[in-house]
């Protein structure tokens, strides 16, 4: 007890002595809880609304749909069979042609009675349920349409007034409408040419009377019946037991597989926070690395004292390793909380469907996966370094002595034929080249996030009913793109500054002999910076090839989506963005570059012999 | 004194170094005079903590003085910028330092090259300078090995080497022995001989009497100022060895 108690308080000290780096560390750790806390609540957080809407409307667990009044005893079958404990409907369904002011739209109109349904009644938003000559309109469709109660619309040519704005279970909101009409729905961006023109095309959801349909229907009329089944859970076995195995009516719809559908565009969401996650896991990892390698050179000489009193190996690396893995719990703890708490924001359901997700519950499965991938992190990139200081010797930890320079002798032969400040550069960056690697990794993560980021926000830009969101909903993954993104270059934004400050630090005798050898400071100040570019610029090409473009390919394998109908950025967005990384990080590094390169030599010089 | 300021490559004048303010002000160097001829071997001598490093680092413009001039070659370079001073470095003054001072990843003939390449000579030409130096200072079958595989006076050697890779007008020595043991001192010690001979302006600050005696003049610090100046008439002629007390 008494040896724990005593880890601890050495590393609570020495986390206090340096709390700038400890304010990094936790820094690169909440990032990566909370965006993985976003992912992992996002689906529960946005699966709320639908089940609001399911149980305020008292939603269906199967829709039925038949395409012909001759059909209709199929519905009956259905409506009696062995599970079913109630029903609504068949209620007829067709096809229709909607205007407003200068807008038009398909529509799917369903014909509804005035009075409630035991089984899919939809809710109002707004105004009030159908009457003759009053039409509702689903809320999504009547977001996204920009109709409001009162507006006065036509339906096939005969003039309605908007009486109300509902939300249903039965289908999913808008643009992800099922099709139950028989002549057929299309789906896309832009209509091609060669599809028949009976085909209706990114349908909304309208109700009418049922008189009121069948006074408008110019072509056939389908019918449609909702089913609730003793056990909602066994909807999809239902299905499946009856679904006619070749394309056939009754066409039927368990409530699951509308909730997919309704919950496509948070599905996409927390896809783009998972991988925005693991990237930020990434980049946490090589912050760490940098920031741990760089305190626990710092911390030679503790480890030397601590090794003279008679610290074990043991106590020594447990005293590191208790440091970073305290550091962890705590951003584990924070992530958990951000990310549960501004999970809502990222899940709000549109128009669609009843109420917002609210706050999700905090699942123990969730917690402890968040805590374990920060301990993970940290202790990934601690364990080495803890390890190598334990087993370090006394004496030479006591005399604070440097880690050798690592030697690379073709980088060396080649820098002598460069300009002053790209030799030193080079040199520079030959010593310390795992520290390289994790600049150029950073880097390389960070544009390879951007590079999706990029496709991904052209195409909801230019194709947001192909990718099955609507504008709403397009501008939602926008904002959880841009958030990833922000945060994303915000860490490698750190990690550059901490990176060239480690450098500057760590080459401040050869700086200084350098100089002492008649190097100017600008030279080494150019030097030091440029040590920093040349991997920025090796990470910023890797990050767009392959980088951008294996993670795009990844996401798409992941989401089941289709890459061809994105466009990949120009060669020129290429171009400007490798440049602007080059430029973003020539300005971070250029401050601690200089003030590295500005110590005074003597003081650098004769730190060695202290 | 006179003929010795118009020869002098090196002069201070009222050379003054001061740290801290009020009562913790510590005066490291102060008022010093002080003119050097072209081909003069100056010791400097004096207790740690007199001044003598402080001194030299001012001389060599690694720092910047409080008070006073230096002129180096006849130029002023205690007001010069960074820029200046560094490319004065370059080609004016090469230092040798009790620690060394060399980088580990580079070898041997790296080391010393860099001095060159630094003052924008071609690879090539660095490299034919710098097997020349080693081959000078005994050490070209040691050529590429690093400095962790040589012994402290093969390393010294190798700075000396890279002192001189830009022929400077000046080299300073600080506490050049201050690391080795009596035989390395001996190499060191003949190394500095040859380049007296050969007529290489030095100033060597020491502790080490040997040292001090194989100069044309040894000046004595205490305090920051200069207590005591001997002309030494035997210079570094003679037998060194017997001279230092380091042979058998």
């Amino acid at each position: 007890m008494g040896r724990i108690l005593l880890v601890c308080r050495l590393a609570v000290r020495d986390l206090r002595r340096r709390r700038t780096e400890a304010a990094l560390l936790l820094f690169a750790i909440v990032t990566a809880t909370t965006t993985l806390t976003l992912a992992l609540v996002l689906r529960d957080a946005a699966a709320d609304p639908y089940q609001s809407t399911r149980e305020a409307t008292n939603g269906p667990d199967v829709v039925a749909s038949v395409n012909r009044a001759a059909e209709l005893p199929d519905l009956d079958e259905l409506a009696a069979a062995p599970g079913v404990t109630g029903h609504s409907g068949p209620y007829p369904v067709t096809a229709a042609r909607l205007q407003a002011s200068d807008k038009t739209s398909d529509v799917q109109v369903l014909g509804r009675d005035a009075a409630p349904a035991p089984v899919d009644q939809p809710a109002l938003t707004q105004g009030g349920w159908v009457r003759d000559g009053g039409v509702v309109v689903e809320a999504a469709f009547a977001h996204a349409f920009n109709v409001r109660v009162g507006d006065p619309v036509t339906l096939n040519g005969r003039s309605f007034e908007v009486v109300g704005v509902a939300v249903t279970a039965a289908m999913a909101p808008y643009p992800g409408s099922s099709c139950i009409v028989a002549v057929g729905c299309a789906n896309g961006p832009v209509r091609p040419a060669e599809l028949p023109a009976s085909l209706i095309w990114n349908p909304g959801l309208v109700w009418l009377t049922q008189a009121d349909v069948r006074s408008i229907a110019a072509g056939s009329v389908s019918y449609v019946m909702n089913l609730k089944l003793a056990d909602p859970s066994e909807a999809t076995a239902f299905v499946a037991a009856r679904q006619p195995a070749t394309m056939g009516t009754p066409y039927l719809m368990s409530w699951e597989s509308i909730l997919d559908d309704a919950t496509e565009m948070a599905r996409d969401a927390q896809i783009l926070l998972m991988i925005g996650a693991w990237l930020l896991g990434l980049l946490a990892v090589a912050s760490l690395s940098v920031l741990v390698g760089g305190r626990i050179a710092d911390q030679t000489r503790r480890v030397g004292l601590l090794k003279a009193v008679g610290g074990t190996p043991g106590l020594i690396a447990a005293v590191l390793l208790a440091e970073y893995v305290l550091v962890a719990l705590v951003a584990a703890a924070a992530g958990l909380a951000i990310g549960w708490r501004t999970a809502p924001l990222l899940a709000a359901s549109g128009a669609g469907l009843i109420g917002s997700a609210g706050t999700p519950a905090m699942t123990l499965p969730t917690a402890g996966l968040v805590t374990a991938v920060a301990l993970a992190v940290a202790v990934a990139a601690t364990f080495l370094p803890a390890v190598r200081a334990a087993r370090s010797s006394t004496v030479s930890a006591l005399a604070d002595a440097a880690r050798p320079p690592h030697r690379t002798g073709w980088l060396i032969a080649i820098s002598a034929r460069l300009p002053v400040p790209l030799l030193l550069a080079l040199r520079v960056a030959a010593r310390r080249p795992r520290r390289v690697v994790l600049g150029v990794v950073s880097i390389a993560i960070t544009i390879s996030g951007i590079y999706v980021a990029l496709v991904l926000n052209d195409y909801l830009t230019a194709h947001p009913l192909a990718a099955g969101v609507d504008a709403v909903q397009a501008g939602l993954l926008r904002r959880v793109l841009l958030a990833v993104m922000v945060i994303l270059v915000c860490l490698a934004a750190v990690n550059a500054v901490f990176i060239t400050w480690a450098t500057a630090l760590d080459n401040r005798h050869s700086s200084a002999l350098a100089r002492t050898l008649g190097a100017t400071p600008g030279e080494v100040s150019a030097a030091l910076a440029a040590a920093q570019i040349l991997p920025a610029l090796v990470g910023a090409v890797a990050g767009v090839f392959p980088g951008g473009y294996a993670l795009f390919a990844a996401i798409n394998a992941i989401t089941g989506g289709d890459g061809s109908k994105a466009t990949l950025p120009s060669l020129w967005q290429l171009l400007a963005l490798v440049l602007a990384a080059v430029f973003v990080v020539a300005a971070l590094t250029a401050v601690p570059a200089r003030l590295g390169a500005r110590r005074p030599v003597i003081d650098s010089l004769q730190a060695e012999l202290t | 004194m006179s003929d010795a300021t118009d020869t002098a490559v090196l002069r201070a004048r009222g050379l003054r170094k001061e740290y801290g303010t009020g009562e913790g002000l510590v005066r490291a160097v102060d008022g010093i005079d002080l003119d050097i001829r072209a081909g003069e071997t100056v010791a400097v001598m004096g207790p740690s903590g007199c001044g003598k490093s402080t001194l030299l680092h001012l001389l060599g413009g690694l720092d910047r003085p409080s008070g006073g001039e230096v002129t180096l070659n006849g130029r002023r370079i205690d007001d010069i910028g960074e820029k200046a001073l560094a490319r004065m470095r370059r080609t004016d003054v090469g230092f040798v330092f009790q620690a060394f001072h060399l980088l580990e990843e580079l070898t041997a003939i790296e080391n010393v090259e860099l001095s060159a390449l630094l003052a924008g000579r071609s690879p090539r030409a660095a490299r034919r300078r710098a097997h020349e130096l080693l081959e000078q200072v005994g050490l070209a079958d040691r050529a590429r090995f690093l400095p962790s595989a040589l012994s402290g006076g093969q390393r010294q050697r190798v700075a000396i080497a890279r002192a001189l890779s830009n022929e400077p007008l000046v080299v300073l020595a600080d506490e050049p022995t201050g690391n080795l043991d009596s035989a390395a001192i001996l190499d060191v010690l003949q190394l500095f001989e040859k380049l007296h001979e050969a007529g290489q302006t030095l100033v060597i600050v020491t502790h080490d009497a040997r040292i001090a005696a194989t100069a044309d003049r040894l000046i004595s610090m205490r305090d920051g100022a200069f207590i005591d100046e001997t002309h030494l008439t035997g210079g570094t002629t003679g037998r060194l060895g017997a001279l230092a007390g380091l042979d058998d």
